[in-house]
Parts: structure tokens; sequence; C-alpha cells
């Protein structure tokens, strides 16, 4: 019965998927391709001074990209700092010095890490203003460089990928946009409120007051989990009633957060001029989700002890109305895009299950990974792949007709260095630098031993891919964790975009190579066996020795 | 045209005679050993360097050996919550520092072999002197009247004209500006035949060491001392001139990407189980370093690169660069010359066509008796055909056999009645037999009609005439020779054709005959007429999509050609112009060896994927050995992830350096081997290696590592 109900819950976003994959993926490639503004583009490009037919250099589009996130941070930043002076802010004072950099820094990274809770931090306006215009434009960043990466593998002996203003602009103006727009209407329907009413008390009959907060919570539903964003508009987040009523809109959530990466394949495929391609990597992606989604409801269903025997699974910290597996299916989709919205807690969750929410992150959010970032962090692992595996057809290795020589490698070895690194110097220098260690284990961790080491190894893996979820049961609001975590989510963000821009470049200058027999095929299973492998193995030869340390060492008897 | 008779071609075949004393693709035990003090003297840190994995590996052997020294005086040391003995720490110290022995000695191994090659290349270079021409005039080109001065051939400079007569070695690479000679290059070829160098053609070409056997010729000097042919060849072989290839490098980075991730992991595993008590002690850590960082293959790559080239050395075939021979692997498009790759270099007798007024028998008894002492396949070829047409005349009567020689373009007999047999080409023959009263005009243009019509079918006709004893002379007829097509092509264009190769035969034959030869050797494209201005252009245009183009050729107008061509292969017996240009040259002067070349590419490819691939697998095993053993005195439920059962934490951590070291010796022969490789396609290769060296390197080691931790864990202490 339950397992029935598990493979009908995945057949349906499967199968809405399937349906919808198709028109959307191909609406972003003529998009991204389309030499045509809209009028309203027009207009914003004149203001801005753009000319949106001059195509950039890998240099200026790269300069593009970090300036603009870079005075993102810092419009997030002011604005936090003077909310007291905001309207619409709900009586509440200027956020902390600290908490403001973090949380500039984890908006306009797509990570959406939340130290605080939100209802008592930010207003209205701040979070509509500074907030939510980061949800929309750090996704349509990460989709501008997924699509720079893709023109260039399409490009033939070209200067240049394109124009990061004209993508910036149209990933939010004809893709963002109107999907939140009609799924904010979805939701509401489902029963998720939209109003921008203040705090209620109410007086329950046991005589108790409860405060029962307002907001505009749906049309940031929409945009948070379309754009893979994450951040709630409660602490709580898809688990508080107001964000995620039921059932149905839990599938629904599920269902925005891998719209847009499941698309991209497909567009993808269409940009390069070989659909098989597009769903090569398609496969891919959904080899993954499916097995770790299987291993983390198998770990949440046995889970140990005679307490979740008896209830039928670890339900502890889990909604009643989601159970188990609308718990997992969440869980997984989350932190294998780069949403880490979360509909329970993560802290609960078995040490194994909340291993492989880690994994999930681990993996480097690649199946389907977030907004633009899971294509571009998967067609890197491809490069990879087929380095290994050209070589050994006995040619100077090909993907999509370009050689992967020593710069295009030297790239790819940068990008999957990056984050791992920032992962465990993160997580050492915690327990490592003599000051820091007493802020970390006296302050930080709610729960000593092994269960709280792997809290702050989620925090890190987190951080260090932009997912944003929390394990919970830490305090993050500390001097150390604010700037280590915002440190981090800000270069596991922009290195490894450099070296993806960088990649596109020097892809896009190479001439296209002619297909033959000799040529390794990448549009077939074997290939997606590879690719799936070389992900898998380098994510487990990272992060197994710490692992053994967490989870492993908590879960295994 | 020349006669097809020419000796010169006589050497190309499919033979690859063994030049030195190297073994051919053995490996045995005695190599290891000889090659050890080389191994030794490249432990040292300042060569090691450029190998930043071993280079590591040495770092931790160090640094493990002073802490064995140091352990019994730090006390008691826990590791991971299990106490680890001193023998322990010398244990591992010593497997690690074997871990570098064995990468050095696989390096010294395979430069071992080239160096043998070297030593026999070097008896050649012996110095010898050379009679240099004062004031060399255009006016006097044979250097007849001008003075000469004994020099050292080492004082040789370019642009220098040296006077070599018949017995002497040549003083240095130049190319012949008078004279004609026979040389024998067995130094260089191993083939012991004499071959025709002569000025002006195709063949002009001598290199240094070689010996004059015939006639007096005088050579320009196109070599500065130490730089000659001979030198650069000791260079190759010594492996002194690699230079890393464009693949290596970005293997080697990946490598270095792969390194530099897991140092952070072990720079990062001592805080975070510090956290838990369960802090390895640095031995522990190198340990699991070096078990992790990719050190087979690291160990490996030089010797993998070094073994390619020699593979090539070994078939004759020298390569400029280590660029090109990756660069074979990569070719997209074959050109091949029709002559001897794709027919037989030498044309063989398809039938005989008497003159007017002569008979059948006449013509095919004179060819026969000319061809008997011919040693050439043409010369053989006569006289088979001649038997299957019921002539088979012997050499029972007294005769002289007259050999072909390069001035004359015909060989023949003289019989001992006096009457004396050549055949050759017409122009020749003609000239012979016309010198002695004028030929019949009609005879003459029946003759000329002949020789059209077969050269004109892609044939070359041979003149047969004789003279009798009173000196009355006669053309008899003409002999057809005819292009066979070399048995066994066909299916070895088929396998090119599956890796993805597409195959072009180029001849200067009419389209014509060239469609039909092309079809019998079922290549895919032609070139007829090629002029050499075509052939460039033909290159011009498959790289112009991208292509790689590969070919061969020997005579100047192939130079540009050569050089345009991404894998450009000269034939030894060409011009200096065409050896200049090529990025290979082909000591056997074989065009069909161009096929192996691009095998032997695509194995060096295949083998340094496989066995990185191969290596990064491993660890996935030793990590289930050590990752338990680390931690499970603090963690007992690790035990679970000790699925190898292994006897002890140390006997784990100990069985996996030792697997780690040895594996690098046990797959040194693949190295030098290369792994084996069918001509098939992308999928069919892939799938195989992936199966063979990714799958089996996931379960081999958890087997090795098992047998040898059963072995461990007899030692007292573990």
């Amino acid at each position: 019965m339950e397992f029935w109900l598990f493979l009908a819950q995945l057949a349906t976003v499967a199968l809405l998927l399937a349906i919808c994959h198709r028109p959307l993926g191909d609406y972003l490639a003529i998009t991204f391709t389309s030499r045509r503004d809209l009028r309203v583009e027009r207009g914003i490009y004149r203001i801005i001074g753009v000319d949106s037919k001059s195509e950039q250099s890998w240099q200026v589009y790269l300069r593009s990209v970090l300036a603009f996130s870079i005075v993102g941070v810092l419009i997030v930043y002011l604005l936090q700092r003077l909310q007291a002076w905001l309207p619409y802010s709900l009586g509440l004072p200027a956020v902390p010095q600290g908490l403001s950099f973090n949380t500039a820094i984890s908006f306009v990274t797509n990570t959406n890490w939340q130290s605080y809770s939100p209802e008592a931090t930010v207003g209205y306006t701040v979070q509509m203003a500074a907030l939510t215009v980061q949800n929309f434009v750090s996704a349509a960043v990460g989709l501008a460089v997924a699509i720079a990466l893709v023109r260039g593998f399409a490009a033939h002996r070209s200067g240049t990928i394109g124009n990061f203003w004209v993508d910036l602009m149209r990933g939010t103006l004809r893709v963002l946009l109107p999907l939140s727009v009609i799924f904010t209407l979805v939701l509401i329907a489902g029963g998720v409120i939209e109003n921008l009413n203040a705090v209620h008390a109410v007086h329950t009959i046991a005589g108790a007051t409860q405060n029962i907060p307002g907001g505009p919570v749906a049309s940031q539903e929409a945009i948070k989990l379309i754009g893979n964003n994450g951040g709630g508009f409660f602490n709580a987040n898809s688990a508080h009633p107001f964000e995620n009523p039921t059932a149905w809109t839990n599938l629904v959530e599920v269902f925005l957060m891998l719209l847009v990466p499941f698309s991209l394949p497909r567009a993808f495929g269409r940009i390069v001029g070989d659909r098989r391609q597009g769903y090569a990597i398609l496969a891919a992606m959904a080899v993954i989700f499916v097995v770790s989604l299987s291993l983390m409801t198998w770990a949440e269903s046995a889970g140990g002890g005679a307490a979740t025997q008896a209830a039928g699974g670890a339900m502890e910290g889990k909604e009643q109305r989601f159970g188990i597996l609308g718990t997992t299916l969440f869980g997984t989709t989350s932190t294998l895009t780069s949403t880490g919205a979360v509909n329970a807690a993560h802290d609960s969750l078995t040490p194994l299950g909340g291993m492989m929410a880690m994994l999930n992150m681990m993996t480097g959010e690649v199946a389907p990974g977030g907004i633009g970032a899971g294509l571009y962090g998967i067609l890197v692992m491809a490069v990879v792949a087929v380095f290994l595996a050209g070589l050994m057809v006995g040619r100077t290795p090909e993907y999509l007709r370009k050689h992967i020589g020593a710069r295009e490698v030297k790239l790819a070895s940068l990008y999957f260095l990056t984050t791992p690194t920032l992962i465990l110097a993160g997580t050492a220098l915690s327990f490592g630098v003599p000051g820091v260690v007493q802020s970390v284990e006296k302050t930080t961790i709610f729960n000593p031993g092994q269960h709280g080491f792997s809290e702050i190894l989620y925090a890190f893996t987190s951080a260090g891919n932009n997912n944003g979820s929390a394990f919970g049961g830490i305090s993050a609001n500390t001097p150390w964790m604010n700037a280590a975590l915002g440190c981090v989510m800000f270069l596991a963000r922009f290195v490894p975009i450099v070296f993806v821009i960088a990649l596109a470049g020097s892809l896009a200058a190479q001439e296209k190579s002619p297909v033959t027999t000799g040529t390794l095929p990448t549009h077939r299973p074997m290939f997606v066996g590879l690719l799936v492998g070389t992900i898998l193995i380098i994510t487990a030869l990272t992060y197994f020795p710490v692992l053994a340390l967490g989870p492993l060492a908590e879960g295994l008897h | 045209m020349t006669a097809a008779s020419s000796p010169a071609t006589a050497s190309k075949g499919g033979k690859t005679p063994k030049r030195g004393g190297a073994p051919k693709g053995a490996f045995n035990a005695r190599q290891l050993w000889t090659s050890l003090p080389d191994a030794l003297r490249k432990l040292s840190p300042r060569v090691l360097w450029h190998n930043p994995v071993m280079f590591i590996v040495e770092v931790g052997a160090a640094l493990t050996t002073v802490l064995a020294i140091a352990q019994p005086f730090l006390g008691h040391q826990v590791s991971g919550g299990t106490s680890t003995s001193v023998a322990f720490t010398w244990w591992i110290a010593i497997w690690l520092w074997f871990t570098v022995l064995f990468a050095t000695l696989a390096e010294a191994v395979a430069e071992g072999r080239g160096k043998a090659q070297a030593a026999s290349l070097r008896t050649t270079r012996t110095t010898t002197s050379a009679d240099r021409v004062v004031d060399y005039a255009d006016d006097d080109p044979g250097a007849l009247h001008a003075a000469t001065t004994r020099i050292a051939s080492a004082d040789l400079t370019l642009g220098d004209v040296v006077v070599i007569t018949a017995g002497d070695l040549i003083p240095g690479d130049g190319d012949i500006i008078w004279g004609v000679a026979s040389v024998d290059e067995s130094a260089i070829t191993g083939e012991s035949a004499p071959v025709v160098r002569e000025s002006g053609g195709d063949r002009s070409a001598v290199t240094g060491g070689t010996r004059v056997l015939s006639d007096r010729i005088v050579v320009r000097i196109t070599s500065k001392p130490g730089e000659t042919f001979v030198d650069r060849m000791i260079r190759l072989v010594e492996g002194a001139a690699r230079q890393k290839t464009p693949n290596e490098i970005a293997l080697n980075i990946l490598l270095a990407g792969l390194t530099i991730i897991f140092v952070v992991v072990i720079l990062a595993l001592g805080p975070v189980a510090g956290y838990a008590d369960a802090a390895p002690t640095v031995p522990v850590l190198v340990a699991l370093l070096v078990c992790l960082i990719p050190t087979t293959i690291g160990a490996l790559l030089s010797a993998i690169g070094i073994a390619g080239m020699d593979r090539l050395v070994q078939r004759n075939v020298l390569a400029m660069s280590g660029r090109a021979v990756e660069a074979a692997g990569d070719v997209n498009t074959l050109l091949l010359d029709k002559t001897g790759t794709i027919t037989y270099g030498n044309r063989q007798a398809s039938e005989f066509l008497p003159l007017p007024g002569v008979g059948d028998d006449a013509l095919v008894n004179a060819a026969a008796l000319a061809s008997l002492s011919d040693p050439t396949p043409e010369g053989s070829s006569v006289v088979a055909l001649a038997k299957t047409l019921g002539h088979s005349p012997s050499s029972s009567v007294a005769s002289e056999s007259v050999p072909f020689t390069a001035q004359t373009r015909m060989s023949g007999i003289d019989l001992s009645d006096g009457t004396q047999i050549r055949k050759g080409a017409a122009s020749a023959v003609s000239a012979w037999a016309g010198s002695e009263g004028a030929i019949d005009s009609a005879v003459a243009s029946e003759l000329d009609r002949i020789v059209q019509r077969i050269s004109q079918s892609g044939g070359t006709p041979l003149a047969v005439a004789t003279r009798e004893p009173n000196g009355g002379a006669r053309i008899l007829g003409v002999i057809h020779l005819k292009d066979v097509v070399k048995t066994g092509l066909a299916e070895r264009f088929a396998d090119l054709r599956r890796m993805g190769i597409r195959t072009v035969m180029v001849t200067g034959d009419n389209p014509l005959t060239a469609k039909a030869i092309a079809d019998e050797a079922g290549v895919d494209d032609v070139l007829a007429e090629a002029t050499p201005e075509d052939k460039l252009a033909l290159i011009r245009r498959e790289q112009e999509g991208g292509k790689l183009v590969a070919m061969t050729g020997d005579g100047t107008n192939d130079a540009p050609a050569l050089a345009q061509a991404d894998v450009g292969v000269a034939m030894n017996t060409g011009t200096s112009a065409a050896k200049e240009a090529g990025n290979m040259v082909d000591l056997d002067s074989d065009p069909t060896k161009l096929i192996d070349i691009v095998a032997i590419g695509k194995q060096l490819l295949i083998t340094r994927g496989a066995l990185t691939t191969f290596s990064i697998a491993n660890d996935v095993a030793k990590y289930f050995a050590i990752i338990p053993a680390m931690f499970v005195g603090v963690f007992p439920g690790l035990q679970a992830l000790n699925i190898m059962q292994l006897h002890s934490p140390s006997s784990a951590i100990l069985s996996a350096v030792i697997f780690n070291a040895i594996i690098i010796v046990i797959l040194i022969p693949l190295a030098l081997r290369g792994v084996r490789y069918r001509p098939s396609s992308a999928s069919q290769l892939l799938g195989r290696n992936l199966l063979l060296y990714g799958l089996g390197g996931i379960i081999a080691p958890f087997i090795g590592i098992k047998l040898i931790d059963l072995l461990v864990a007899l030692i007292p202490g573990f």
C-alpha cells in the first residue's frame, strides 16, 4: 500500500514533468536564442544603456555577472540595515550587521540560507524589495550562466558567448515572471495565503494567545520554488500550513522545484542542435534522483527503534499531512535542486536519511540541480567523464564536437575542486581554530556528539552548494557562522561561475570537429552510466571520511 | 617513367627488421633489476618534483620515516581509538618508499629499452674524415678539378660540399648534388640491401653514418654538427627529447586536481576527527592520502609515453614529437599513396605483347632469360608468368648477368654465345637497340602504341630487346607490368572505417584506372591524376572541416603537403626536404605502416585512459579498507563498513598501502606493452574498457587487499 502510494506520487510528478518539459524546454531555447526584444525590454535597455544586439566576450560577460551580483549584495545589505525607516516593516528594527551580511550574500547567491527567523526579523518591504527581487534575479543569473556555457558548446570559432544583460532580462521577464504569476494563482487556489495583513492575536479556546501572521506568501512561494531559492516566508518554511497547506500543494511545490531544472536539458539539446544530448543529461539527472529518493525513503521507513516501527516510520519532525513519502520526496527534491526549502525538520531525519540529504547536496546538486546551476554543474562533470572515457576510445576526448584539452580540463578540475574545498575547510576550521571551536561547541551546537558534527557539516555543505536548507539544531546566528557561511556561499557561487564562463569562452573559440564512428557517443545509455558513475565516485571519494565521522558513525550500530 | 625494377624499391616490404638489442614487447624481471640503479637515482626530490603525485608520496614517506624513528620517544600513539605500534609505522614507511621506488622503476625500465637502441645507434656516429671541396663552383658540378681538404666530419658545417667515393662513410646528412651511388643504409634501417641514391631526384638524400658502396658522389651537407638525423634519433629513443604531449598535460592537470582534493580531505580530517576524540596519527593520514591520490597512473604515466614512442621505434618509425603520435590516434582521414601502400610497390608481369613479326615464344623466352638473374619482385614475376606459359629457361648456359644501373635503366643477360638480352624502360631499350642500326619505323610506332596503351591503363611497359652476336639488334616486344592490390587490405580498410577513419587513395593514374584499383582495394575515396598541389588542396579541404589528416610522402614536392598534414610520415628513402617537413620518418619506407602508426597512437591514449580509470576506481576499495580501520576504535559501528573482514585496523591500513605499491609493479608490463587494442567503434571500445578497467578497477583491489591482509595478519603485532 505504502509502496504504491509512493509510486503514485512519484509517477504524478514524473508525468507532469514529462508533459511540461517539452514546451518549456523549447520555450527556453527560443527565448535565449531569439534576436527579437520585447517592447518593455527595449525600454529597459535604453535606460540602462545596453545594446541588445552586441555580444560579449567571456571576460566581459563574467565581469557583468560579477558586477551585477556585487551591487545586488550591497543593495540587499543596505535595505536590511535601513529597515527601521522603511514602510511596511511591521515595526521591526534594522537587521544586525553580521546577519545582514550573511543574508545579503545568501539571497544574491541563490542560496537563501536563513540564519534568522523571517517573521521576527524582516518586514514586508525588505522581504519584497530586497529578498524577492533577488529570488528572481539570482535565479536569472544562474540561468544566464548555464545558457552561456551551452552557447559555448554550440558556437563555432566564436569570440563571444552572448550578452549577459539580455540573458538576465529575458530570464526574468520572459521565464520566471510569467511562471510565478501562473503558479501563484495555482498555490492560492490550493490554500496558500496572499495578503498584506499585520499579525493577528487570536485567543484560543484553551485561553492561550496565538499570533497569526499574514503576508504575501503565495507570490513569494512560487518564485521561492521555481527559482530554486528556498528562503521561506516563515521560519518553518514549507512545513508551515500557510506556505504549504496540503499534500496536494506539497506535490505542486515539488513539481515547481523540478520544473525549470528538468526542462533545461531539452533547451540545451535544442541549442546544441542534438536533442539526444539533452536527453542523455536528463537521464543521468533522473537516475540519480530516483536512486537517492528511494534510499532516503527506505532509511526513513525502516528507521531503527521500537517507537519508529510502531509509528510505521520515523515520523519525528515530519508533518502528518505529508507523511514519510511526502517528506522524503520534498526533502530529496529540495536538496538535489538548490532550493533548500524544507517541509520537515531535517535534523530529525534518521542518521542515514539525513546523510542522503547531505549526499544530495554533495553531488554538487546536479540531479537536476539549481536553476541553471544544475545544468552547468552536470555539463562540467560531463567534461570530466568525457575526458576519462574519451582517452579510452583512443582519441583526444571530445564532447559535443569540442576537444577537451588541457585548458578545458584545468577549468573543469578547478570547478570541482572549489566546492569541496570550501565545505571541508569551513567544517575543519570550525573545529580547528582555537577561538572558534569554543563558540561552535558551546553556542552553535545544541546536540553534542556526532549529531552536532553532522549539523555543522550540513550547514557548510548547504552553504557550499548554495542550497540553503538547514539541518537545524544549531544556532547559526553567531559571528563565526554568519561570517564563515557568508564567505563560503559567496565563493562557492562565484568562483565556479568564473570557471564555467571561462570554459564557455574556451569552447566557443574552438572549431567543431567532425563526428565519426570513432567519436565517443555521448547520447547513449553507456555514457549516461559513465556520467552517473563519475559524479558518484568523485562525490563519494571526497566526502566519505567526513560522512563516516558524522551520519555513518551515528547511524551504524 | 623509370624502370620498375629499380633496386631502390627493393627495401619496401612488410617486414620490420630489428635494430639494436632491445627486447621487443617482452618484459622480464631482469629488466627491473638492471634498471634499479637508475630508479634509485630518480628518487632525488629534484627529479621527482616534476611528478607532483609521486613527489607527495615521497614527502609522505620521508615524514613517516622520521615519525617511525621518533615514535619510541613520543610515547604511546593512539590513532582513532586504536593504539599503533612502532613496527606498524615502520612497515608503513617502508612500503611508502617502495611505492615511490616502483614509480621511478617503471620510468627507468621504459627508458632502459631506449638506451639499448641509442647505444647501437651511437656506434654509427663514429667520427670519420671527409674530403671537403674548397671553393665549390657550379661550373664544375662533379668537383673533378676542385681542390679538397681532409677534415674531421665533426667539423663539417651547413652548406659544406664533400666528395665521397666507394667504401667511404658518409660524413653527415646531406643531398647529393652530383652523381649516383649505391649506399648501404643498414646502420639506420637494418635493411642490408643497398639502395641507389642519385642527384636531382626524390632519392637525393643521404644520411650520415651510412656507407657508399659504389661510384663517386658530391654531397652538400644539410645539417649542423650535433643535429644530424642520427643525433636526433638517439635523443628520441633515449627519451631526452621527450616533451609532454597535449593529452598528457591535460591528464596531469586532472591528476593534480584529484590530488589537491584528497590533500584537502586529509587536512580536514584531523580537526574534524579531533572533535570526536578520534584523531588519526600522521602516519595513518599519510597512508590514507597515498592510497587515495592517483599513484598508479601517476607512477606509470611517463612510462606509458616513453613506451609508446618506443613501440614506434621498434617498427622503425621515428616520431619527431610525441604530439604527432597522439595526433595519429585522432586522425580522421588517411591519404594513402597507391604505389607501395595499396598495390605492391613492385608491379607484376601480367602479359607479354610481342611486336609484329615476333613470335610469342621468342619474346617470352627472352624476357624470362633476361629476368633470371634479376632479384627484384618484378623480375621474378616475369619468370613466374613465363613458367605458367610453359617456358622455364635455365641459366645452365654459361652466361653473365647485367645488373640494373641507374644510368642504363636496363638490366639483362649476356649469353655465352654472345647474344645479349636487355629489358627496361622503352626509351632506354630503344636507344640501346637503335644504337646498332635504325629501327624500322613501323616497329617503332607499334612499340609506341603498346607502350602508350599500357601506360594509360596504369600499368608499366617494359621493353625487351636482343642483340645477336653478329650485331643485329631488334626489339621483341613489351612486358606489361601491372598493379596488384595487396591482399588483406580490404579488411584493414574496413577496420579503419569502423574506427571512423576515411581512406583516400592518391595516385597519378587516370581516374578510370584509379577507380578500378580503389574499388578492388576498398578505399573510401580516390584522388586521381593527383599533383602535389591537389594533394595539398585536399588536405586543406579536409582540415577546414576540423578533420585531422595523415599522409606519407617522399619527394621534395610532397614536402608542403607533409608539412600541412597533421601526421606526415616521410619515407627514409625520400629527400631531406620531405624528411624535414614530415613529423615522422619511416626507416623502412613502407607506406602501409601509416595504419600501424594510427593504431599505436590510439593504443597510447587508451592505455593512459584505462590506467587512470583503474587508478581512480581502486580508491573505492581502499576507502572500505582504511576508513573503518581509522575510526573503529571510537565508533565500533563502523565495523559494518569493514566488508572485506580485514584482520585488524593496523593490518587493514598496511594491506591497502601494500596493494597500492604492488599494483604499480604489476601494471608495468601493461604500461610498456599498451593495453590490447582491436580496431572497433568508439562504443565497443568504451564498453569493453569500462568493464575491464572501470568495473575491474573497483573489484580487483577488494580481492587484492583481502589476500594481502591474510598475509599481513601473520606478522606478529598486527
